[in-house]
């Protein structure tokens, strides 16, 4: 299978707060990975390392074989092919919906107004939002903001889509639309990175699980391994507490 | 009937009828000098908030490095040192200065709009770099993350908010340069301060002269507070949306439709 992402020794450090030291792991075209652990585990920030959020301070990432972290290769054309969504959605404020998804596509991939709308669209409709296109937002709710930051991102005809906690700044109720959106993504074929706390979407959906504790993988397999027998004693420890 | 045999309506009267001319052009001076004035000190503090909100790049080298922080070291200068001195005095150094020093001589109306200009300049530049603060930083991320440059992440994205933010202390800058224009009387600039001060000279009508003129600083300062309210307003746009009517595009994917009743997708 192709080799779409390649991490390998990546280190970040805050000051000397070591943060990730020394993950190593592979992204397939078409894998869905969830990267689980408790808070503080380093899993955002390995995220935001892939997508160059952050400098990570030593190791090497490959995107199709070139590393991204030795400067030759041009960050802005990377991120337009790994996408990003995040935990607070981070929605242009100042923008409507549908221009929310257009501007990128106009002003990074040069696609024409229609061109950019009809993808705009087809991507809103696919999250459910095609009517709120002339919503600013503000107007909006969490799950409804999420649904249109995925649109936004899908509309850029991403590689791979990263998620950093999408649901969790979500009230329950409006979870289940955005998990909704994330399912039939993965089915459809879509490489995704999924860093959540939602065991039940971790099971059921990915194709592997990667636990991380303290900034290292802890342990990496398919789900039925990971959360039916797990080998690590750590791994076993955090996956009790949500059973309960 | 002279001026002296005149009670205090009749004075005010007599100074609309005989210098309503000269209040109403002095008035427009002070009007076009503090409107300019406060446009071109947007675009100076948005070109100085702008670089002294830029961080250097990770990959820039040490003379680009070098250089933005010698741009930047100089414009504190200018923001501090025009904050930081009275504009009346600022008026009189830049005024007699270009003089003395390069015997240039400046007319009324490019001193006053210098003057002023760099003046509003200094504030506006803090504002502005406080309106780019006050953006919320995943602003700039969800546009760098959709692969925009930094350029056009602060031309789409910051700026738009950091103005709609910073639009309460432009209209503040406005009419305070309304107010404030009157210092210009010192280099000779004929608004509408000056034009009180020859009324009262001539009539010898101080506290009538100061209560017209009062009057009509109040009422430009008020109109321009009213404008400036309806144009934040029209900056956030309507507060309800309409929901588009479903496109038959919308359900060409295949992969969902939208459910009504629910709400979700399935």
């Amino acid at each position: 299978m192709e080799e779409v992402l390649r991490v390998e020794h990546l280190m970040k450090t805050f000051g000397s707060n070591e943060v990730l030291r020394d993950i190593d792991f592979s992204v397939y075209k078409g894998d869905v990975i969830s990267i689980i652990g408790s808070s503080g585990s380093g899993k955002s920030t390995l995220l935001r390392c892939i997508n160059m959020l952050e400098d990570a301070t030593g190791g090497r990432i490959l995107y199709h074989g070139e590393d991204i972290l030795d400067g030759s290769v041009n960050e802005d054309r990377y991120r337009t092919k790994v996408g990003m969504v995040f935990q607070t959605f981070n929605l242009f404020n100042n923008h409507t919906v549908l221009s929310n998804c257009m501007l990128g596509q106009l002003k990074v991939l040069h696609r024409s107004r229609e061109e950019a709308r009809q993808k705009s669209m087809e991507y809103l409709a696919k999250v459910g939002m095609e009517q709120y296109i002339n919503a600013k937002p503000r107007q909006l709710s969490g799950g409804q903001k999420q649904r249109v930051a995925i649109a936004r991102a899908l509309a850029m005809d991403p590689e791979v889509l990263l998620f950093d906690e999408p649901t969790s700044a979500l009230d329950p109720e409006m979870v289940g639309e955005v998990l909704d959106v994330m399912k039939i993504l993965a089915g459809s074929g879509m490489t995704m990175l999924v860093v959540t706390h939602e065991m039940a979407f971790a099971r059921d959906i990915s194709k592997r699980v990667v636990y991380m504790a303290d900034g290292r993988i802890e342990e990496e397999g398919p789900p039925e391994e990971i959360f039916g027998n797990p080998k690590s004693q750590r791994t076993r420890d955090f996956l009790s507490r949500f059973s309960g | 009937m002279t001026i002296a045999e005149m009670n205090f309506p009749e004075r005010m009267l007599y100074i609309l009828q005989h210098y309503g001319g000269s209040l109403a052009k002095g008035a427009a001076t002070t009007m076009a000098i503090a409107i300019i004035c406060t446009l071109l000190g947007c675009v100076i503090g948005f070109a100085v908030g702008l670089i002294q909100t830029t961080e250097p790049h990770k990959k820039d080298g040490m003379l680009k490095r070098g250089f933005l922080k010698v741009v930047k070291v100089i414009l504190t200068a200018y923001v501090e040192v025009f904050r930081g001195t009275p504009m009346m005095l600022q008026a009189a150094f830049i005024y007699y200065g270009m003089s003395q020093l390069f015997g240039i001589n400046l007319g009324m109306w490019s001193a006053a709009i210098l003057i002023v200009s760099i003046n509003t300049g200094a504030y506006m530049a803090e504002t502005v770099r406080g309106g780019i603060l006050s953006v919320d930083p995943g602003q700039s991320e969800g546009a760098r993350a959709i692969g925009m440059s930094h350029v056009q992440t602060m031309l789409y994205v910051v700026l738009p908010q950091a103005l709609r933010n910073i639009m309460p202390q432009i209209g503040n800058n406005l009419i305070i340069n309304i107010k404030d224009t009157c210092v210009l009387s010192i280099i000779g600039t004929v608004e509408l301060f000056f034009t009180f001060k020859s009324i009262s000279g001539a009539l010898y009508t101080y506290f009538e002269a100061a209560s017209v003129t009062m009057i009509i600083y109040f009422v430009l300062t008020f109109a321009c507070s009213r404008i400036l309210r309806r144009v934040e307003e029209r900056m956030d746009g309507p507060s309800s949306f309409d929901l588009a009517t479903t496109d038959t595009l919308a359900f060409t994917s295949g992969l969902a439709s939208y459910n009504d009743r629910t709400g979700g997708t399935h």
